[in-house]
């Protein structure tokens, strides 16, 4: 039981304001480090770095207000933001903004705005509430409305269609029923499910774009000024930069622009043509650091809700990782996903950070432990 | 209280139960990594190599820099084939901010017609926007002026400057020297299979006849690159290393302007040709063929109506006449048939004939005509090579018979390409008993062999075979291949082009030979002689032979009148003459289509060569 009291004794002053200091500190280490080599990637642009910077500064102050709130209220809150995100994502397949041949965006006449952002957050969110009104491990029933807390959005953005987006919204719920401790047994049925889902998958309900992507991955060199252009030279890069990269500034690849979205997407094949292997190394010391933080505040957490939830948006954060570092490698198929806090780009930094204001909430909000 | 402990016991199972799951996300996190640093060593450090290597393919274009032509120049270094700059006016449309309104200012400086105009905007939207397209090519010393005070006016815009071959002597040299033009698909599949293509990569012209076209890789050179890192667009960023394109060889021809000028001033308008060579070694002197035409119209693709205007025209400019005419070598041939005579003892110096006016076979009542009506009585070699008498050479040749005529013709080149360094030449006729089987599907008749005897009927050659053929009797048995070109440089080297002389023919008796060139002399020499005329108070001692070509069959009793036939069915006029006599150093033939006899036209022109070959001292060196 002391343990859970210690950390109350050791409360420093940035507690006082909601902030864990050793995530803080990583979170900045990997901004600069972004913004650094955004320099690079961005052709020097310096309209670029302070479009960022002000991006930054605001996601910042969404992550440190978010920290403000207690995880009781944020989780009185999960199931009105739910509801809310759902009534968003109808009203963009009905009004929508088409861009890039998706309706993915609200125009609400001073922004643009995805409500996929919002389901990013509410989902892990309102799962967790369904999960954490009963005893863990859950049981089946519960299971199975967490399971459609998740496929409704799901399938709502899959619509739009924001494949990556909506398959990384499920698995942010899924990722709450995994900590919940649902039984090894359904996890295999579940991912048995997926497989022979597979297959209904690609032949019904993927655009021939996405499918075009998937084939791509497999075979990139069938199409080399074409779809799989990319992937191609986004692997030049990581390989032409060996060891100790090229130095930072000098990569070819990245700065005669052979490199596709090197600032967005692609901004990994820069790091790793320029730094190197070893800059490669550095950057995902620096997310193991905050994901392995961001792990310990979720198990030192004090209500299943508050665990649930910093864990589902820990392990998100790493699939994002991930799954760009993979594509950009040639892992995984291409499907759009920045790196995260390193790619120029802006809803999805905001998102993110108020995560983040999630998890240092949950890890500087104690509360004696008592009956409700 | 119980209640409160199930749930602090639940608590505590929930809580090991979150621990060992995040324990599990834990190890699949850090594996995920593992499997990540794994992909990044193979990707970074195993194929580092591979992935370098393509990154720099990536980063760096070859750009090719087409090497200078060679020049050609005559044999006193004037230059006969040069490289001029060229301008043209050129745009990049990236750097022109209102393309429009640029266009329309140009258009007030300077003539740019509609179809200008509508081609560059083509073009533009073909190519990249960081590209020099031309607006207008070719752009008088006016335009280059106008456009170069305007210059600050206009951003993006151009004046280029481009080297492109020009003959300045116009159609002095047209067909020795040819011309080059665009490189055609045909050519490029040849010099593909030649394995030159890459050395042309960034040339455009070729050689297309003449010494442009039979020098064409040692006028060429060697091409350049630079080595420029481009971007994903291709634009150059800066040059990494350049390797400088080496010029094409000079040529350096025996011909000589003077010469040349000469035999167009004398030709005039008629038809025909004129070659000079050196005896000794087959060096060309002057190589003229009238009508002639100007090879600059070819340079920059010449338009139709003018391609046209030279294809059809009945004067026919585009035949090389030194080479590809084939003339009925006439009298011309007389000296050689002679030689043989002497040489197989058919006849010898002092045999005599009589010549009543004509010839018959044995036989036969076919009279076979000299051209002088009379006759020319008793005949000996000399008499019959002065006075040019048919009805000796009648005679020998049919005791030579058609085998040992062809034959020894053959050696002496008629019948067979000289080997001269272009590739636009006819090889003759020397008529043969296989020949007449080939062509006519005929046996020969020694009726047949007559009229050849006399260098007519089947019997055809260029004027420069004759040449050739009649150096042989001059150096006693020895060929020397016809050649233009003396010898080729660079800046450091000069290389001669070493003579291709052979014996073809073995000297039973050189008096035959002396003989012969005597006979010659006499020709010029002696009053009467047909050649003597053309030649009286010439500075020089020349030998030579005349020659008419008949061309318009003349009926068995029937006298030929000029006036009555076709002015393209009269006589052509042949002359062959060299001088020194003791030594000879020119060696001429003169072809003149329809214009009459030799002794009359085409001997005097001779001598006007060589009066000029004399006074300006060409060639006489030693």
């Amino acid at each position: 039981m002391n343990e859970h009291f210690s950390g109350h004794t050791r409360r420093s002053r940035l507690n006082l304001f909601h902030i864990d200091g050793p995530l803080l500190l990583g979170l900045l280490a990997l901004l600069v480090f972004g913004l650094f080599i955004l320099y690079s990637a961005s052709g020097q642009d310096l309209s670029m770095m302070k479009a960022q910077m002000v991006r930054l500064g605001v996601a910042l102050a969404v992550m440190v207000a978010v920290a403000q709130i207690t995880p009781q209220t944020l989780q009185r809150w999960s199931l009105p933001l739910f509801i809310v995100g759902l009534l968003l994502l109808v009203a963009v397949l009905l009004v929508g903004h088409v861009g890039k041949g998706a309706q993915r965006w609200l125009d609400l006449g001073f922004m643009k705005f995805q409500p996929s952002e919002v389901m990013k957050l509410a989902v892990p969110m309102s799962v967790a509430w369904i999960i954490a009104r009963h005893s863990l491990p859950p049981r089946l029933r519960h299971l199975l409305l967490g399971f459609l807390a998740c496929a409704i959005p799901t399938l709502l953005i899959a619509r739009q269609p924001d494949l990556g987006t909506s398959i990384l919204i499920a698995t942010a719920g899924i990722f709450v029923l995994f900590m919940s401790g649902m039984s090894w047994r359904i996890i295999g049925f579940v991912a048995a499910l997926i497989s022979a889902f597979l297959p209904v998958l690609w032949l019904f309900l993927m655009h021939d774009y996405q499918r075009r992507r998937v084939l791509t991955f497999l075979n990139p060199e069938s199409d080399p000024l074409g779809s799989g252009y990319h992937i191609i030279q986004s692997k030049i890069a990581i390989g032409s930069g060996g060891l100790e990269g090229k130095g930072y500034l000098q990569g070819t690849q990245s700065q005669l622009e052979f490199l596709p979205e090197r600032h967005t997407d692609f901004i990994f094949a820069v790091i790793s043509e320029e730094l190197g292997l070893m800059g490669v190394l550095i950057l995902l010391s620096l997310y193991l650091f905050i994901i392995g933080r961001c792990l310990q505040i979720a198990s030192q957490a004090q209500d299943n809700y508050s665990k649930l939830v910093a864990a589902s948006f820990t392990l998100t954060f790493f699939v994002y990782v991930f799954v760009n570092i993979g594509m950009v490698s040639g892992l995984l198929p291409v499907v759009g996903v920045p790196l995260p806090l390193v790619s120029y780009g802006g809803t999805s930094m905001v998102t993110l950070m108020a995560a983040f204001g999630v998890i240092m909430s949950v890890g500087t909000h104690k509360r004696i432990l008592a009956a409700p | 209280m119980l209640k409160k402990r199930v749930a602090i016991q639940d608590f505590a199972a929930e809580s090991r139960l979150f621990n060992q799951r995040a324990l599990v996300a834990l190890v699949g996190v850090v594996l995920l990594f593992c499997l990540i640093i794994y992909n990044q060593y193979q990707l970074q450090v195993v194929s580092y190599q591979d992935y370098r290597t393509r990154s720099e393919g990536n980063r760096i274009k070859v750009v090719p820099m087409a090497p200078n032509r060679g020049l050609i120049f005559d044999r006193n270094g004037i230059l006969l084939a040069e490289n001029r700059p060229v301008f043209s006016l050129e745009l990049v449309p990236e750097q022109v901010k209102n393309m429009q309104a640029t266009l329309d200012a140009l258009a007030e400086l300077i003539d740019i017609s509609a179809e200008q105009r509508d081609s560059f905007i083509k073009q533009v939207q073909a190519q990249r926007r960081f590209n020099s397209i031309a607006l207008k090519e070719q752009l008088n010393d006016t335009e280059v002026a106008i456009l170069a005070a305007n210059q600050h006016r206009f951003a993006g815009v151009t004046v280029e400057a481009r080297l492109s071959r020009h003959y300045p002597f116009a159609d002095l040299f047209t067909h020795a020297l040819g011309y080059i033009g665009r490189i055609n698909s045909r050519e490029l599949q040849q010099l593909e299979s030649d394995g030159e293509a890459a050395n042309y990569a960034a040339s455009r012209d070729i050689g297309k006849i003449g010494l442009e076209r039979f020098y064409q890789s040692e006028l060429h050179g060697t091409m350049g690159y630079q080595e420029v890192e481009v971007n994903n667009r291709g634009r150059a960023i800066r040059v990494l290393r350049s390797v400088p394109a080496v010029s094409g060889k000079n040529i350096h021809l025996a011909l000589d302007v003077g010469l040349q000028l000469t035999a167009q001033q004398v030709l005039q308008q008629q038809r025909g040709a004129i070659v000079a060579i050196d005896p000794r070694d087959g060096a060309v002197l002057a190589f003229y063929s009238n009508p002639s035409y100007d090879p600059n119209l070819f340079v920059h693709g010449i338009s139709s109506t003018n391609y046209n205007a030279l294809l059809n025209s009945r004067d026919k400019p585009l035949i090389n006449r030194v080479t590809q005419g084939t003339y009925p070598p006439a009298s011309t041939i007389k000296p050689h048939l002679a030689l043989l005579g002497l040489e197989t003892n058919t006849v010898t110096a002092d045999t005599k004939i009589w010549d009543p006016g004509f010839y018959m076979l044995p036989n036969a009542d076919h009279r076979f005509r000299d051209h002088l009506r009379g006759g020319h009585g008793w005949v000996d070699v000399y008499k019959a090579m002065m006075k040019s008498c048919d009805t000796y050479f009648y005679e020998l040749g049919v005791k030579l018979g058609i085998d040992r005529i062809s034959d020894y013709m053959g050696k002496m080149g008629f019948g067979e390409k000289t080997g001269i360094d272009i590739l636009e030449e006819s090889s003759g006729i020397m008529p043969s008993r296989p020949w007449k089987r080939a062509r006519y599907n005929q046996p020969w008749y020694p009726g047949d062999t007559v009229p050849l005897s006399i260098g007519q009927s089947y019997w055809t050659s260029t004027p420069l075979q004759l040449v050739v053929a009649t150096a042989v009797l001059l150096n006693k048995g020895k060929l020397a291949r016809p050649h233009l070109v003396s010898h080729f440089s660079d800046e450091q080297t000069k290389t001669a082009l070493t003579p291709q002389v052979s014996q073809v023919i073995d000297v039973v008796n050189p008096k035959n030979w002396d003989v012969v060139m005597d006979t010659m002399h006499k020709t010029v020499k002696d009053v009467g002689g047909t050649a003597h005329r053309a030649f009286i108070g010439s500075s020089y001692d020349s030998a030579g032979k005349t020659g008419t070509a008949q061309l318009a069959a003349i009926a068995q009793g029937e006298e030929y009148d000029a006036e009555k036939v076709d002015e393209r069915l009269r006589d052509n006029a042949m002359y062959i003459g060299y001088a020194p006599y003791d030594k000879p150093s020119i060696l001429i033939a003169v072809a003149l289509e329809n214009a009459g006899g030799g002794s009359a036209n085409a001997a005097p022109i001779a001598r006007q060569m060589m009066d000029y070959y004399f006074t300006a001292g060409v060639n006489q060196h030693e």
